[in-house]
């Protein structure tokens, strides 16, 4: 096969040592993983198989020990252009208003609240929080300040997104609203995301590709592609088609005794 | 908890009790008979402060004046100090060396020496109160500058912005509580210092008020400069809690109030 386009996110061989005082840990070890230019990859693995090293790897907030990470070719060795990242617990400002932690992350940039301000308030009407611009974030649920932080990632308009279980911390169906929100946002603008999850179903649902990562050291165990129509809402969750995904990943899971049927 | 009414109710209840507490000192004075050059009653306090009201609030004034100098350079220098402890490795070996040596020292005792240096004026004050009051500011607000969320470091860094930018937008808008609670601690430190810088020489402010109403055994005004001192102490504090409340609303603490 010939190669016509450098992937947009690029990983081979990639090992992750840190060190301890009881001698090193291997967090992450033969990583091979390529993500096309829009596409939307879930990693999918047990606590503590090296999920969000992997993505700080990505974000050039790590550097790996063996072997190369790259975007659009070129070597990540510090956070590169363009990229965003949402973590599990949201990292809102309690000082700034909600408008103000979505515009921060044009202020970090070096550039003038002002300029971002009506682009900020675009984002929160898209997903709802329009009436909340001026509250605080201690005023919110959990389900709105995760929000505003999808709504602050997505201020710079980053070619990459890159998501650390945003959802986990969630009630279900806080979740299921999140997941169609996001799911909407993307089939609208076709980012490149990776998204870490614990949940089978949530990745199902959301993505093109989903890696299965393994403990001890992690690595990735089967890289499965999602063969399910877009766009997609709540309702493909019922589909046998969504149900034989699902049965799948279960028991790649339980052959890698990673659950308990 | 917190709704006005039990708030009105709690300040009626202090009220009452500071009211109890008077009283009691009052008839217990009058009742043993003990002499005023020990324990004058609350009431002859009273007479005196408003026998001589200007003279007071002058004085008071005056010692009002270098604490409030002293917790302010205390403040400008403690935060400066903060920030480039927490800026460079190598400033911050040089500026707790100095800091710790300080404070170890009983600054107390250095006053004498502002007096040498200074002289008799508010200059020697000031300097007392600034020395007592710096280090509970540059202790936390150190610690307030380096507590920030390891996803928020992340963020930072993601966005690529400097040193300058994050401290700016990060790191001295989430050290404020932290601040405020050194500020509180620094304000009663100040106002010893002063006092403190009153006692080792010069001729105004409550602190001289009191060496020389005991150098003629006139406890009723030594009881009467102790009195607004208390006031003095209490009302400064409570001031930095109302700016408190102010500027950290969307402090934990703050909330509910
Ligand atoms: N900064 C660090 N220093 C040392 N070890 C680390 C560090 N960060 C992660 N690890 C170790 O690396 C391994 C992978 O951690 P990581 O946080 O990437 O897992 P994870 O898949 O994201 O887990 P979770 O689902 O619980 O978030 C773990 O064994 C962890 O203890
Ligand atoms: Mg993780």
């Amino acid at each position: 096969m010939i190669r016509v386009s450098v992937p947009c996110i690029s990983i081979a061989g990639g090992e992750k040592l840190y060190p301890s005082s009881r001698g090193a840990i291997m967090a992450l070890r033969g990583i091979d993983l390529d993500v096309a230019d829009g596409e939307f990859v879930s990693l999918l693995g047990p606590s503590g198989c090296g999920k969000s090293t992997l993505l700080r790897c990505i974000a050039g907030l790590e550097q790996l020990s063996a072997g190369t990470a790259s975007i659009h070719g070129q070597p990540i060795l510090s956070p590169p252009d363009g990229i965003a990242m949402v973590f599990q617990r949201d990292a809102l400002l309690d000082w700034r208003s909600i408008i103000g932690n979505v515009v921060i992350a044009a202020q970090l940039r070096g550039h003038r609240a002002a300029l971002y301000r009506d682009r900020g308030m675009a984002l929160l009407e898209r997903f709802g929080l329009a009436g909340f611009a001026d509250r605080y974030p201690w005023e919110l649920s959990g389900g709105m300040r995760q929000r505003v932080a999808i709504c602050r990632a997505l201020l710079m308009e980053p070619t990459i997104l890159l998501m650390d279980e945003p959802f986990g911390a969630l009630d279900a169906m806080t979740r299921d609203d999140l997941n169609v929100e996001l799911i909407r946002m993307w089939q609208a603008s076709r980012r490149t995301v990776v998204f870490v999850t614990h949940s089978i179903a949530e990745a199902v649902f959301l993505s093109d590709r989903i890696a299965v990562l393994s403990r001890g050291p992690g690595r990735i165990e089967e890289l499965m592609k999602v063969d399910l129509p877009r766009p997609r809402d709540l309702g493909v969750r019922e589909t046998p088609a969504f149900a034989a995904h699902v049965a799948h990943l279960r028991a790649v899971f339980t052959r890698l005794g990673l659950m308990t049927t | 908890m917190n709704d006005p009414d039990t708030k009105l109710h709690n300040s009626a209840v202090t009220a009452m009790v500071f009211v109890a507490l008077l009283l009691a000192w009052e008839v217990g004075v009058r009742i043993s008979g003990v002499a005023p050059i020990l324990l004058p009653a609350p009431s002859a306090v009273a007479r005196e402060l408003a026998n001589a009201p200007g003279f007071f609030l002058r004085e008071s004034a005056y010692t009002v004046v270098s604490t409030l100098a002293g917790f302010a350079l205390a403040l400008l220098i403690g935060v400066v100090l903060a920030i480039a402890i927490v800026g460079s490795r190598w400033l911050e070996r040089l500026i707790w060396t100095v800091l710790v040596v300080l404070n170890s020292l009983p600054k107390v005792a250095l006053a004498p020496l502002f007096v040498i240096w200074m002289g008799l004026g508010v200059a020697p004050k000031v300097a007392v109160a600034v020395l007592l009051a710096l280090f509970s500011i540059v202790v936390d607000t150190v610690l307030g500058l380096r507590t920030v969320d390891p996803d928020v470091t992340a963020l930072v860094r993601i966005s690529r912005a400097g040193w300058l930018r994050e401290m700016l937008l990060i790191r001295l808008p989430g050290a404020l509580p932290a601040l405020f609670a050194g500020m509180k601690v620094a304000i009663s430190f100040a106002l010893v210092g002063a006092i403190v810088g009153e006692f080792v020489g010069g001729s105004s402010g409550l602190g001289t008020v009191i060496l020389i109403a005991q150098g003629q055994f006139d406890t009723t005004r030594v009881f009467a400069a102790l009195v607004l001192l208390g006031i003095i102490g209490a009302a400064l504090f409570h001031l930095l809690e109302i700016a408190e409340r102010l500027l950290i609303p969307w402090h934990l603490s703050q909330r509910s109030r």
